[in-house]
């Protein structure tokens, strides 16, 4: 089995070290940074998640993506996630294949809605209507990603006539994922699009995923397709020690959460509950690197996936923190579970 | 009648799947749909729900006493009141602005009494509210069994004391303390914004936040 293991950013607001948040620019430059040394840490996919906020200021993710893409020669890139249905398919194939150029062919795109919702308003979309312009432009996005000519007609945007969508990719289509939060209709979805399955694990017992991934191979035996590949996206941090890992995400954390919960439906959250989450049956990998090998090894087993993408950083952390995280995931935390798994 | 009440989940996609997942535990026969046909959730069914019954909607609705509504609201409108006609209805779902937009209809006033006054007007069935202030992602994870001294609490609130005494008896089958709202009204603790909402507290905080909230009191 080959296992793949990648970094994801939404470009959560760095603080300096006295906890003085740095200028989104800086942020946005601290990104590109960490792409390029995650590189030569020995990571494998870096992504760039869309977000539109003062604490993730992060809305063009793909023209950080090709400024990391300039300096690097192996890693993959990709969004993690765009929020398709508030953009507009042809634009973002026309963004990623631009990117896949640049990079020469090393660009995927994860679908979904993540966890941003932000940019409905922003760009004039209702959020009732999620559903139907998520379908609808999915299904136009597995059309262009064909390559060809692309007759299309639907609700959510203009109509397509034999039209030429440039630029063309090299070699066929690039990788896209969609990512699942929990409903099972949307692992259909995927499955009947011929899209892989990125799997958004941010809260609960992992293992409890493990039918969506079972599900997802299933419908796509049903549908005539291929397997394709499962990955897991969770949040994480790893540090040193347990502690010291733990005593830097904490408050970080704890304050992110605090600030979405009214549109989450989250409840602030307790040291207990960071403790369940950070523990062996929670969906946080924080902690020294052989805490977090040993709960990505068990989770990819149990769920039947071949990716890991480490959601690393949170606002309020600073740059340094998290080039240390980086540098100890590629260079302990990948080869422990690579070792673990056999 | 005799045997546990048969229960339709109306919704696949989120909720619907956990809830049912924890009424079949809990010995009730379980039958689900979507707006759709019953073959787009027989994976979904057969993988992720043993032991349901995927159906047409309104075949599920027919042979059941209790119907759980585990759809987004902003669909509810796509649900024909007569199908919904004499029977014990659960709401499940919530109106979340901030999550899911805005909807007029709901602007103004408690979710469920508006769903009531939708439905029960002209079919006569009963709404009870529940099952709607626990994340999805934790209402199975935190199910414990009576007794369980890390048992959590399930708020129930409805005008109709039997039918809140049903839905009480079925928080408690599947694993929760449950506390009767007296009124639909005095549901509107459990809505977004609400104490209690998206919170999992044990029995006795539950009791205080729901009682030192306002909306409570009005």
């Amino acid at each position: 089995m080959t296992y793949a293991f990648g970094l994801d950013t939404f470009g959560d607001r760095n603080a300096d070290t006295d906890g003085k948040p740095l200028s989104h620019a800086q942020t946005i430059r601290n990104v590109v940074d960490e792409g390029v040394f995650a590189e030569q840490a020995g990571v494998d996919f870096f992504g760039i998640g869309e977000h539109h906020t003062g604490y993730f200021p992060m809305p063009a993710g793909d023209v950080a993506l090709a400024a990391i893409a300039a300096r690097t020669e192996r890693i993959r890139l990709g969004s993690a996630v765009t929020v398709l249905s508030s953009d507009d398919p042809v634009r973002v194939f026309q963004r990623y294949s631009t990117l896949n150029a640049i990079s020469s062919g090393r660009a995927e795109v994860i679908l979904g809605r993540g966890s941003s919702i932000e940019s409905f308003p922003l760009f004039g979309y209702d959020l009732a209507d999620y559903e139907e312009l998520f379908e609808e432009k999915a299904a136009l996005f597995a059309e262009l990603l064909k390559g060809g000519p692309v007759t299309w007609a639907g609700k959510t945007r203009a109509p397509l006539f034999n039209q030429d969508v440039v630029p063309h990719t090299e070699s066929g289509p690039f990788p896209v994922w969609i990512g699942v939060g929990g409903n099972p209709q949307s692992v259909i979805r995927a499955a009947r699009l011929g899209f892989s399955l990125a799997l958004a694990i941010i809260g609960g017992p992992p293992a409890r995923f493990a039918a969506y991934s079972q599900l997802f191979q299933r419908a796509l035996e049903k549908f005539g397709r291929p397997p394709l590949p499962v990955l897991v996206h969770s949040p994480g941090h790893v540090a040193a020690s347990d502690e010291q890992a733990k005593a830097e995400f904490w408050p970080r954390w704890r304050e992110i959460i605090t600030l979405i919960a009214p549109e989450r439906g989250f409840a602030i959250p307790a040291e207990e509950d960071f403790d369940r989450e950070t523990g062996p049956h929670g969906a946080l990998y924080v902690g020294s690197p052989e805490t977090v090998a040993q709960k990505i090894a068990t989770n990819l087993r149990a769920l039947d996936a071949t990716r890991f993408d480490l959601k690393y950083g949170m606002p309020g952390l600073t740059h340094e923190q998290l080039m240390t995280n980086i540098e100890l995931y590629g260079s302990k935390v990948i080869p422990r579970v690579r070792e673990l798994l056999g | 009648m005799t045997g546990p009440d048969r229960i339709a989940v109306l919704g696949a996609g989120h909720v619907g799947p956990v809830i049912a997942r924890l009424a079949i535990k809990a010995g009730y026969p379980v039958a689900i749909a979507t707006s759709g046909d019953p073959e787009d959730i027989a994976l979904i069914a057969e993988l992720m729900i043993p032991g349901a019954q995927p159906r047409w909607a309104s075949d599920a609705v027919a042979g059941a006493d209790i119907v759980v509504l585990a759809i987004p609201l902003h669909r509810f409108g796509e649900i024909d009141p007569g199908l919904l006609r004499g029977k014990l209805v659960v709401d499940a779902m919530n109106y979340w602005p901030a999550s899911e937009g805005t909807l007029q209809a709901f602007e103004h006033g408690g979710s469920s009494e508006i769903v009531a006054r939708l439905l029960t007007g002209s079919t006569g069935s009963t709404v009870v509210k529940a099952l709607n202030h626990i994340g999805y992602h934790e209402l199975e994870d935190r199910a414990r069994p009576p007794g369980d001294p890390d048992r959590r609490a399930l708020g129930v609130a409805g005008d109709d004391a039997a039918a809140v005494a049903t839905i009480a008896g079925l928080a408690d089958r599947i694993g929760y303390d449950p506390v009767r709202l007296d009124g639909l009204r005095a549901g509107r603790v459990l809505e977004p914004g609400g104490p209690v909402f998206g919170a999992v507290l044990p029995l006795a905080e539950f009791e205080r936040a729901v009682r030192q909230d306002a909306r409570s009191l009005a």
